[in-house]
């Protein structure tokens, strides 16, 4: 008795082929479609806002007149805002992360604590803008400053954070762990010299992706009270600021076709700064995983 | 891998360099006019302090341009200009975290209270005047003015599907499509105070905080109404049809003209600033008020609206005068 009936395979291969060929179409046309919403938004942008991309816009305060307006306060702000997010959501996100994958017993209070930080992932941003509201700008008196928007922002994207680096930790072969405490040393030095840097590729890319949002967000800011017109820069954490998005947002809703052009430069701005920051982090790591 | 690895180290060598040398150049460029400042202050007194304001989103192309032109008179002052809304303005206002609230309707009366309570005396200033504008799509060619009333009949709630040929004999059998500004605005308070008057607006409204989006709306379909600022409707001349409104002396359209005179009622609408009493005590918020009221004139006709008439902003002089 023949195993494989040669006939039916021959005439089974055209509609499996024809079958594998469909698929793959609707795959790439799926890939594809992403890119193209992409390009097209790409190109409206570069070609609406590239005439006013230039030292001067960078350079300058906003303005009513379109040509004499920039973004430098706003630029400045942003950058002020990421001095203080990416310190304390990496340090507060890092260390929960750690203490929950390595220290903490897995029990229903971990495991309550853990339910949450995913809940809280998905909680809309103007909630947590509303939370610094009452906390940070009211309740401990810090005003619109960068310190009340830098720690409502931190807020926001420790979630992001913890999950990522959760992950990152979780990954991390087992016998490797081992290893290092059957060489004598303690959880804290394996933690150090182990796990850290073989999950730190992972931790940082959930951490770039975090402060990318941190970047991008309007809403929490618009709640915290967050000044759009500023003639001065801010010279320390309790200074008023202005960020990016807020810049772009307020010049969207104008009634001038200049100002459109404008918002369309400052997104050209707020995206070289984000690949910026997305550089940073291939950069590291790549840097890390040679070791491994 | 590694011609990957040059890459991305080489982009962001390329984008340190183009920020360093911006930012570098912007503190250089920042010195410089704050050099020239200051041999200019030695005729006039400068001021140091801080002035808040925040309020309304359609105040504030005005306040955007008063303080970028007060800013060059007097560096030292530290100006924010945020726009939380008329609403959110007044509710900062209260909690007494700003010296000016701007807003685009007079203050309610709940507001007042809350105030009162709070202990903050203000003042109100006029700043300028907006023409709320109707405007239908371009290929409308049967809306030719409409009254107070009709507006009315059109805009508010009642259960039925609203078409063309209720509100006038004659006029297409067709469904009206609304576009209005968010609740949240004060531009539709506004409307509501003079046209709907607190009765519900039609269901079927498309409701935008963006007026452009109600723009669009209305260019891109023949049965569309809308409202909204003067200067989106100036803006956009070419591509809307503006509607005449008759408030019972004959269709008048708004325009520069009948905005300032008053002549285009009920829905010229005022645009306000609150001042807190107490912070007029501090030289640097009291000339900026002043500063305000002496160039709001040129500064709102700058970004579109329309001034006042010259004896309004005079006896606002007088009324901050008499504060002092």
């Amino acid at each position: 008795m023949r195993l494989i009936d040669h006939a039916k395979v021959v005439n089974n291969m055209k509609p499996r082929i024809l079958k594998n060929i469909f698929f793959k179409g609707v795959f790439f046309a799926a890939t594809m479609f992403g890119l193209l919403v992409l390009g097209i938004l790409l190109y409206r942008i570069l070609t609406q806002g590239i005439g006013y991309l230039d030292l001067q816009f960078l350079q300058s305060l906003p303005s009513r007149k379109p040509e004499m307006a920039g973004v430098k306060t706003a630029l400045i702000g942003t950058i002020w805002l990421m001095v203080v997010v990416a310190p304390v959501s990496l340090l507060l996100g890092v260390g929960t992360a750690i203490y929950l994958e390595e220290y903490a017993r897995k029990n229903q209070f971990t495991n309550f604590i853990q339910i949450n930080i995913s809940n809280l992932a998905g909680v809309p941003s103007i909630v947590f803008g509303l939370l610094g509201l009452t906390v940070f700008v009211r309740a401990l008196a810090l005003g619109t400053s960068v310190l009340a928007a830098g720690l409502t922002m931190s807020l926001l994207v420790l979630p992001i954070i913890i999950v990522a680096s959760q992950e990152a930790i979780r990954s991390v072969p087992n016998d490797l762990r081992q290893a290092s405490f059957g060489m004598g040393a303690t959880k804290w030095q394996t933690i150090l010299r182990v796990v850290m840097p073989a999950a730190i590729p992972g931790i940082l890319t959930g951490g770039i992706l975090a402060l990318s949002r941190a970047i991008g967000e309007t809403a929490p800011l618009v709640v915290l009270g967050l000044p759009l017109f500023l003639a001065f820069l801010p010279k320390s954490v309790f200074d008023m600021f202005t960020v990016l998005p807020m810049q772009i947002y307020n010049w969207t809703g104008r009634p001038q076709e200049e100002f459109h052009a404008l918002a369309a430069a400052g997104i050209i701005v707020l995206l070289i700064l984000l690949i910026f920051m997305n550089s940073i982090a291939v950069f590291i790591r790549n840097k890390f995983q040679k070791r491994y | 891998m590694i011609s990957f690895k040059y890459l991305a180290l080489s982009a962001m060598i390329g984008a340190v360099l183009a920020f360093t040398a911006a930012c570098g150049a912007g503190n250089g460029a920042t010195n410089g006019s704050e050099g020239n400042t200051d041999q200019a202050g030695e005729e006039n007194k400068q001021l140091q302090g801080e002035v808040k304001i925040d309020g309304s989103s359609t105040v504030f192309p005005i306040m955007e341009a008063v303080v970028e032109e007060f800013g060059m008179e007097q560096p030292g002052v530290k100006v924010s200009v945020a726009s939380s809304g008329t609403g959110g303005g007044f509710k900062a206002f209260i909690a007494g975290s700003t010296d000016l609230s701007n807003a685009s309707r007079p203050i309610k009366d709940e507001e007042k209270q809350k105030l009162e309570e709070a202990g903050i005396d203000f003042s109100e200033f006029k700043l300028a005047n907006d023409g709320l504008s109707i405007v239908v799509n371009n290929e409308n060619d049967w809306v030719d003015h409409l009254t107070v009333d009709e507006l009315k009949k059109m805009w508010v709630e009642d259960g039925q599907v609203k078409k063309w040929s209720d509100i006038r004999e004659g006029w297409p059998d067709e469904e009206i499509k609304f576009y209005s500004p968010g609740t949240d605005s004060g531009t539709y308070d506004y409307f509501n105070e003079v046209i709907l008057e607190d009765t519900p607006i039609v269901e079927k409204a498309t409701l935008s905080e963006d007026d452009n989006i109600l723009v669009q709306g209305v260019t891109g379909d023949k049965n569309a109404i809308g409202y909204f600022g003067f200067a989106y409707y100036v803006e956009n001349k070419d591509a809307l049809k503006i509607v005449p409104i008759d408030g019972g002396n004959g269709p008048v359209e708004p325009t520069h003209e009948t905005v300032e005179s008053g002549e285009y009622a009920p829905l010229s609408r005022p645009l306000f600033t609150y001042v807190k009493n107490e912070s007029l005590k501090n030289e640097e918020v009291y000339e900026f008020i002043k500063y305000t009221i002496e160039n709001a004139a040129v500064l709102a006709e700058d970004v579109g609206y329309v001034k006042l008439k010259d004896e309004e902003y005079e006896k606002a002089l007088e009324t901050l005068e008499a504060l002092k």
